[in-house]
């Protein structure tokens, strides 16, 4: 009997009584602040003074709806408030001195040469040629690099520690420094099977050796992130261990890094404007071109214009190819 | 005959010291069941037999062949010796089908439409041929353990070890597998299976094994190990499970 009671106190036998919340949160200190945006500051101030009147009224769930009306506009001013100060800031910015920076950027003669353009886009499509090569040879050369720096075994030590030299050496050299000094060392010293690169093969060597390490990091995040239980698997049935990577673990840690892998590639894309540097004719050295003719900036506009167009459809179709995967590979 | 033999087997992982000098015979046809407390070396076991854990000490033979320590050819072994988890494990980028054929296309070396036919055929067995298609996150936990064990049997092993396989079931899915187990120790599968269900070990068991702090603590067939245990350690074992209303 007096074990039952222990369990199970006897209603209002509670040491605080329990009571109605009569709280109400007007949000009146940030309904002030956005104020600071008037169009979407007014509505949340108001809203914030009638949900007072309310609170004051005893009206408490009426309050509250009026409160939340409040906290939602104060969102929408910070939102909203940001984005229109911000284009503000941009159209005084291009206006300021008479314009004096929408000349230099924006020059309309220039950027709307027919010439100009197309003069870009011919070195443009270079930077995509070398993106493309570079990025199918590092698909191949970093996954290599990646499970090499996996291999189990205190046998396979010495040769993880190469992979894991290669990946420091290459990540910590800037990508800038790689290609001139392979470039102008390489074409010089006239090496054996290298000796008939053009500048064009030693960039696309560069860009994958820097690149390749990069990669090689995010592969090998990926594989490490499939669950030993899936190896075990794999492993009870007979499966080695190269084929359990291929068949089990890198398809799936394939799927789960596809997002940092097109960061890595976005970035490889960007840096292919180096090339200029060891006297490619690509996009950014006809741009500076255009700009040392005709005394603008606007060729350097242009050139990032190029390179924004070229990358924002390829993070939404990643996007979407990853929203896909993700349900699936919840389970197992 | 004894198609595995398992001789002093020693297992630690770090400082923890699992299996302490484990030894155990499985005849062919027979059903072993591991029972004992969480830690007790059930998996372990299990794992070490697959090579999925090298041991320390100790020796086993599956057909008289040694199969553990150094200069054995593991992936022989493991076509022999299948094992099913209780977490499933399937390939969850892989359909049903292919979750099956996998090993028997890559490790046995069957011809792929050979293989699908087999594995068609033991998907109908546990009636789920018809999700032979489908991806495993569209399976039910008993069905997808079901797979699991269709995919070790792909490989037609001559063992198969089954690791708690219905620990990570709702209730009302368990019934469906260990039907299925059922069924393969009525056809003389051998197996050796870690289990907290000790009413299904009773049934199905040929003998049992009550593992206590890494060695066999007490061994016998199941109506005299459940009915009358000679060991201390297994009585009270036995007590909690009974207290637990598993039993």
């Amino acid at each position: 009997m007096s074990d039952q009671t222990e369990l199970a106190p006897a209603a209002g036998a509670t040491a605080v009584p329990w009571q109605r919340s009569s709280r109400v949160l007007t949000y009146r200190g940030a309904s002030i602040a956005a104020l600071l945006f008037p169009p979407t500051g007014i509505p949340a101030l108001l809203s914030s003074l009638k949900a007072g009147r309310l609170a004051k009224e005893g009206r408490i769930e009426e309050a509250r709806l009026a409160g939340e009306r409040a906290r939602d506009w104060c969102w929408y001013s910070v939102g909203i408030g940001l984005a229109a100060y911000f284009a503000l800031f941009l159209v005084l910015l291009f206006t300021i001195r008479d314009g004096v920076l929408r000349e230099v950027y924006f020059e309309r003669d220039v950027i709307t040469s027919w010439d100009a353009w197309r003069s870009l886009l011919k070195g443009f499509w270079i930077n995509i040629q070398v993106a493309l090569w570079a990025e199918a040879i590092v698909l191949v050369w970093a996954l290599l690099v990646a499970v090499v720096r996996l291999l189990p075994g205190r046998e396979c030590a010495p040769i993880r520690f190469v992979a894991a030299a290669y990946c420091d050496l290459f990540r910590g050299t800037p990508a800038v420094l790689v290609l001139l000094i392979i470039n102008f060392g390489f074409q010089r010293a006239r090496l054996p099977l290298l000796e008939n690169f053009s500048t064009t093969q030693y960039a696309i060597l560069s860009l994958v050796l820097v690149y390749g390490a990069y990669v090689s990091e995010v592969y090998r995040a990926g594989i490490e992130s499939i669950h030993w239980s899936q190896t075990a698997a794999a492993r009870s049935l007979g499966l080695s261990h190269g084929q359990t990577l291929r068949h089990v673990v890198v398809p799936q840690a394939v799927r789960r890094v596809t997002l940092p892998l097109l960061n890595d590639f976005i970035g490889l894309q960007k840096d292919t404007a180096l090339l200029s540097f060891i006297g490619v004719l690509e996009v950014l050295a006809r741009a500076r071109f255009i700009n040392n003719s005709q005394a603008t900036f606007t060729g350097y506009t242009m050139a990032a214009i190029l390179f924004v167009v070229l990358t924002i459809p390829q993070t939404r179709i990643v996007d979407r190819l990853a929203k896909r995967h993700s349900l699936r590979m919840r389970a197992g | 005959m004894a198609l595995l033999e398992i001789e002093d087997v020693h297992k630690a992982f770090g400082d923890n010291q699992v299996l302490r000098g484990i030894g155990l015979r499985v005849d062919t046809h027979e059903v072993v069941c591991l029972i004992g407390a969480s830690g007790s070396g059930k998996s372990t076991l299990l794992r070490c037999i697959n090579a999925l854990e090298p041991i320390d000490q100790g020796e086993i033979r599956l057909a008289g062949d040694r199969v553990s320590g150094r200069g054995i050819d593991v992936n022989a072994l493991r076509r022999d010796v299948g094992i099913v988890f209780q977490s499933f494990n399937l390939f969850p980028h892989m359909t049903v089908l292919r979750n099956v054929t996998l090993a028997p296309i890559k490790v046995a070396g069957l011809a792929s439409k050979l293989a699908e036919e087999t594995g068609m055929a033991l998907l109908q067995r546990i009636g789920l041929e018809e999700k032979a298609h489908e991806y495993p996150d569209r399976l039910s936990g008993g069905q997808q353990q079901r797979v699991a064990i269709v995919r070790a049997l792909a490989m037609t092993p001559r063992l198969l070890l089954l690791d708690e396989i219905t620990s990570a079931l709702d209730p009302e899915l368990i019934a469906e597998v260990l039907n299925i187990v059922r069924q393969l120790a009525d056809e003389g599968m051998t197996m050796m299976l870690a289990t907290h269900e000790m009413g299904f070990a009773r049934e199905v068991a040929t003998k049992v094994c009550f593992l206590h702090e890494g060695v066999v603590h007490e061994e016998g067939p199941p109506e005299q190990l459940f009915g009358d245990p000679r060991e201390q350690r297994t009585r009270e074992f036995l007590r909690h499970i009974v207290e637990a209303g598993r039993l």
